[in-house]
């Protein structure tokens, strides 16, 4: 017999106050009924002896602390799961929201998920062509990888995703699914990436989770786990390989934000949550492959830095999480540059293992060394320049400089259906390199160059 | 019975209360609802307890019981722990892979050390024998290069009255019996139990005057780490700490090395995991698991936990330096540690201070750090506790509370630069930032176990690091090629220093480790060369000329050509070295005659 709790006891921001429920546990659903017949959906956040707190999704609008009655569920929030969700669209909890009905569900699970063993955990090395070079040859992506793209309002971090969607050879694989999860993004955001996936003929394997900006603030805690929880279940249940989508996590800690400071938590770096840093990582850790099973989930979380500052609190916890992050620069995207990779702090962690002979090409990794330290130079020559005019800078300064042109112009740039090889990408890199005198690639053995260096 | 009428008044986050008077203790561990999950005080007030629960507190309810313990969080100390990879508060996580599965549940519970597996036991003791605590009862061979020795508990002293005699024990099983000066008898048996806040007793501390050898360059020449030192490796994300913490800890010439992933990624552990179990130890060519302890409280585990976890480190790295071992702790990072100390303080409603920091955060690292060092054990034997640990500044920021606080309880201090790391110039240690309190102490063990010209030339390199520094800043504003030729030798060789000394490539054979000979003669015939090239240059030679023959590439080469222990190639480079500008001076000096 579930108890209903007539009237509140305090509302206070998205959080209700309810006396007497001696029946509720930590992190339970509860159902919360007004008085006019709607109902909306919380969750336990804190319990005092019989003073509980719930968090209410839907927000607190137009309840009082009489027309309002809460039912608890007994169980922590769950998602119904099946392989019939490929293909659907869900709500930011969960619920079905493309008019096809609900889900029949095969499992049911806790949106928190529990943590991977570390022990249970396979090493990621299976390298994913994406078809840019710039990922491709410097910041390698990996199965089982958790990548994000670090963007600025304005830049192009939409369509990298979605070409990166379109091309990697996860694709290829007839077990491949995407998930899309939408946290406080515009509608056109969510559309575009639907007309991008029936483009390329893949709707049938996408599953979307929106919540998008005119939605409930405090449903977007919940919709990462939600999309999570169904690449956890597609991946190790049904051995597919998932790419999961998540664009955008800045509104994700946003909400996180308002939603710890209406509890009255107290606040750390700009106004965000101590546990921050613990939560992030309760989502991006959910990526990767389990030994003996065939399945993975690859992450591609979206950030929109704020005012393109790296060193906010959300890009900066995410970095120390995630295994990498691809960068986009203001300055390469107002250059015209697509994508605009800014490729020096752009970095793969898991490339090491992923890349090299037997897996990729032998000379990957000192083709990237070489690059990247190259590339580091043209910042140098370009600050020299801007003060003592290029005319003035050193024989080496000017060919520095030329590489950087080509570089950004040739490499870097490719066009939104552009898909290179890793073939055709790395011969790219050695053409370009070749323009600079042998003496000045020092990151690259003899031999290596014997064989690749054309210049 | 008192303990059974407990029950949870209220729950935030890993935040439990308990309302009334019990008579649980401060810093009890407890059991907490019917999961059982594991727990501890945190404070005690007039009619409140608060319990901190190392597990996630979903569907707990007010009212479940809790049950006290009698004792603090402890480590169970015992064979089976190298090798082992534990999670923050010592839960095996292989056993636990095998009764649960691939994801860590609730209130999971599976035997520390293996209670079946049959050790080798030989007995040090024998009946009538007076011992005292830290004593060695019996020794086995724990794993293929650790020879584990059963030390009588610090608490205890007195006669052995009986022993069992050699033979194969499982970890239970009682191999002694003492008798204690008012008579009581104890059985002891090859485990022991300590609690992880509290520093094993020792004799006496020791000078740390020996460097903790560790193969990379720019650590054992520049900032060398003492055995039974603290350092610190701080750096943004990317800069390469989990990469330097993984080098030492494969290569340094510690004997047990205890790795702590506090709160970093789980893929890293895994990698971790996979490769030491792949390569072999330098010194006994046996796997390095079989001198490795691993501890994964990844990003997402329990928070509370990741504040234990560096406590259950420390407190395994004494058990084995107690019995004579050089023990080495990784940890990586103190400052998801120190994040997971705010995240408590801010559920428990404690006063913030720096950046929501605790205030107690500088006591806390100081207790953590004090707790290496050299020391005497009880048993008479020299062992020692080394602590590296990393830090991840918010937004690289060196002027946050977790470094400004770290850097005053550590002497060694390997600053990580994102600029050297964004120009993949690994590692990426700052020369100009870092510093080691260290080298003088090492002077003496220089002389004798490496070369009278060790710190010397130590030094040159230095200022010839030092001078670029100083010359670029005139570079970046007027261009290089206006400096006159002795300042552009300068700039030559800091160019080889950094490119062929300073810069190790981790994944070639040749390069990955450096013994301190070879480093030695790596810098001795850099010197040389740069003593050569001011020769000629005041010879009135041009520099470009100079650096025309290419011995500069040649130099920089060096690390990838030369094998890891055949040095003997680099005096035949001195040789050509002094040849080919000796060449170069005559022709000047017979031209100008």
């Amino acid at each position: 017999m579930k108890i209903k709790h007539l009237k509140a006891l305090q509302i206070n921001g998205s959080l209700l106050t309810v006396k007497g429920a001696t029946e509720a546990s930590f992190d339970e659903v509860a159902t919360i009924s007004l008085s006019d017949g709607t109902t909306r959906t919380g969750r336990v956040v804190k319990i005092d002896g019989d003073t509980v707190t719930l968090q209410v999704f839907e927000g607190t609008r137009g309840i009082s602390a009489s027309n309002v009655s809460t039912v608890f569920e007994g169980s922590p929030i769950e998602i119904a799961l099946s392989p019939e969700i490929l293909g659907r669209v869900f709500d930011g909890l969960g619920r079905p929201i493309d008019n096809l009905g609900e889900i029949y569900p095969e499992v049911v699970r806790d949106v928190n998920g529990a943590p991977i063993n570390p022990v249970s955990r396979e090493y990621p090395r299976n390298f994913i062509q994406t078809g840019i070079s710039a990922i491709d040859a410097l910041a390698t992506l990996v199965r089982g990888q958790k990548l994000p793209i670090f963007s600025g309002y304005g830049m192009k971090h939409n369509e990298l995703a979605a070409q990166i969607a379109k091309q990697s050879t996860l694709s290829d694989s007839e077990d491949f699914a995407i998930i899309f999860a939408a946290m406080g993004v515009k509608n056109d955001v969510a559309q575009y990436f639907r007309t991008q996936f029936e483009a390329a003929n893949v709707n049938s394997r996408v599953v979307m989770f929106l919540n998008l900006s005119s939605d409930p603030i405090i449903e977007r805690i919940i919709t990462p786990r939600c999309a999570l929880t169904a690449a956890e279940y597609l991946a190790f249940d049904l051995g597919m390989n998932i790419l999961v989508i998540m664009t955008d996590m800045t509104s994700y800690a946003e909400a996180l934000r308002e939603f710890s400071s209406s509890k009255g938590d107290i606040p750390s770096r700009k106004g965000y949550p101590g546990y921050l840093y613990s939560d992030l990582a309760s989502l991006y850790e959910r990526a990767g492959m389990l030994e003996g099973k065939k399945g993975s989930v690859t992450q591609i979380p979206i950030l929109t830095m704020p005012n393109d500052d790296i060193t906010h609190p959300i890009p900066d916890l995410t970095g120390y999480i995630t295994e990498g992050q691809i960068v986009l620069g203001r300055d390469l995207d107002s250059k015209g540059v697509y994508p605009p990779i800014n490729v020096l702090p752009s970095l793969s962690r898991l490339m090491k293992d992923g890349i090299g002979k037997g897996f990729t090409r032998e000379d990957h990794a000192s083709l990237a060394n070489q690059l990247m330290s190259c590339y580091s130079k043209v910042v140098d020559a370009r600050a020299l320049a801007s003060v003592i005019g290029e005319d003035e800078l050193s024989d080496d300064d000017k060919l520095i400089m030329k590489f950087g042109r080509d570089f950004e112009s040739r490499f870097i740039n490719q066009s939104f259906t552009e898909n290179r090889t890793l073939e055709q990408t790395l011969d790219l890199g050695w053409e370009i390199l070749s323009a600079l005198p042998r003496r000045m690639l020092d990151r690259v053995s003899g031999e290596l160059l014997d064989k690749y260096y054309k210049g | 019975m008192a303990e059974n009428n407990i029950a949870i008044y209220g729950i935030n986050g890993p935040v439990v209360t308990i309302k009334g008077q019990t008579d649980l203790g401060m810093l009890e561990m407890v059991y907490v609802g019917e999961k059982k999950l594991v727990g501890e005080v945190i404070r005690i007030e007039k009619d409140l307890t608060t319990l901190q629960v190392y597990e996630e507190t979903t569907s707990l309810k007010a009212g479940e019981p809790v049950i006290g313990t009698g004792s603090s969080l402890s480590a169970m100390l015992g064979p089976g722990i190298i090798g082992n990879i534990f999670d923050g508060i010592q839960r095996p996580l292989k056993a636990l892979e095998e009764r649960y599965g691939a994801f860590i549940g609730r209130g999971a519970s599976v035997p520390t050390l293996d209670d079946t597996k049959k050790w080798d036991v030989t007995l040090s003791v024998s009946v009538g024998d007076e011992v005292s605590g830290g004593c060695v009862i019996a020794t086995l061979p724990e794993t293929e290069i650790i020879t584990h020795k059963v030390l009588l508990s610090p608490l205890l002293s007195g006669k052995i009255v009986w022993t069992s005699g050699d033979g194969e024990y499982t970890i239970n099983d009682t191999i002694a019996v003492l008798e204690d000066a008012r008579g009581n008898r104890h059985d002891i048996t090859l485990v022991q139990q300590w609690p992880i806040r509290t520093p094993r007793p020792i004799k006496k501390r020791l000078p740390s005057n020996v460097p903790l050898i560790t193969g990379q360059r720019t650590i054992d020449a520049l900032f060398p780490m003492a055995k039974g030192g603290a350092a610190a490796i701080p750096g943004g994300f990317g800069t390469g700490k989990t990469t330097a913490q993984h080098q030492i800890a494969k290569w340094c010439d510690a004997d047990v090395i205890i790795y702590i992933g506090c709160g970093e990624r789980g893929n890293e552990m895994t990698d971790v995991l996979t490769e030491f179990s792949k390569l072999t130890d330098p010194k006994s060519g046996k796997s390095l698991l079989e001198r490795t302890v691993l501890i994964a409280n990844t990003s997402n585990m329990p928070v509370a936990a990741r504040e234990a976890s560096i406590y259950t480190g420390i407190t395994l790295a004494e058990y084995y330096r107690d019995m004579g071992y050089d023990t080495a702790i990784m940890a990586d990072s103190t400052s998801r540690w120190a994040e997971a100390l705010r995240e408590i303080s801010g559920r428990l409603e404690e006063m913030p201070a720096d950046e929501g920091f605790p205030a107690y955060l500088p006591s806390r690292l100081a207790e953590f750090y004090e707790r290496s060092g050299s020391a005497l054990t009880l048993s008479g034997e020299n062992g020692s506790v080394s602590i590296i640990g990393a830090v991840s500044p918010q937004g690289s920021d060196f002027s946050e509370p977790v470094t400004q606080n770290t850097k005053r309880f550590i002497r060694c201090f390997w600053a990580l630069d994102k600029n050297l790391a964004y120009a993949r110039h690994f590692p990426a240690i700052n020369w100009m930032d870092s510093y080691s309190e260290y080298v003088n102490d090492f002077a003496g063990w220089y002389r004798e176990n490496v070369g009278e010209d060790f710190l010397s030339c130590r030094e040159e390199i230095c200022s010839i690091l030092m001078e670029e520094n100083r010359l670029m800043e005139i570079v970046k504003l007027i261009g290089e090629d206006v400096l006159p030729d002795d300042q552009k030798a300068v700039i030559e060789a800091a160019r080889v220093i950094k490119n062929g000394f300073l810069q190790q490539e981790v994944f070639s054979e040749n390069d990955t480790f450096t013994p301190s000979a070879k480093q030695l003669k790596m810098m001795r015939v850099i010197l040389h060369y740069y003593h050569k090239l001011c020769d000629a240059v005041s010879l009135h030679i041009p520099l470009s000329k100079l650096t025309a023959i290419g011995l500069s590439e040649k130099l920089i080469r060096m690390k990838f050509d030369i094998p890891r222990d055949d040095y003997t190639l680099i005096d035949e480079y001195e040789e050509e070295i002094e040849t080919k500008i000796s060449a170069l001076m005559h022709e000047r000096e017979a031209s100008e005659a």
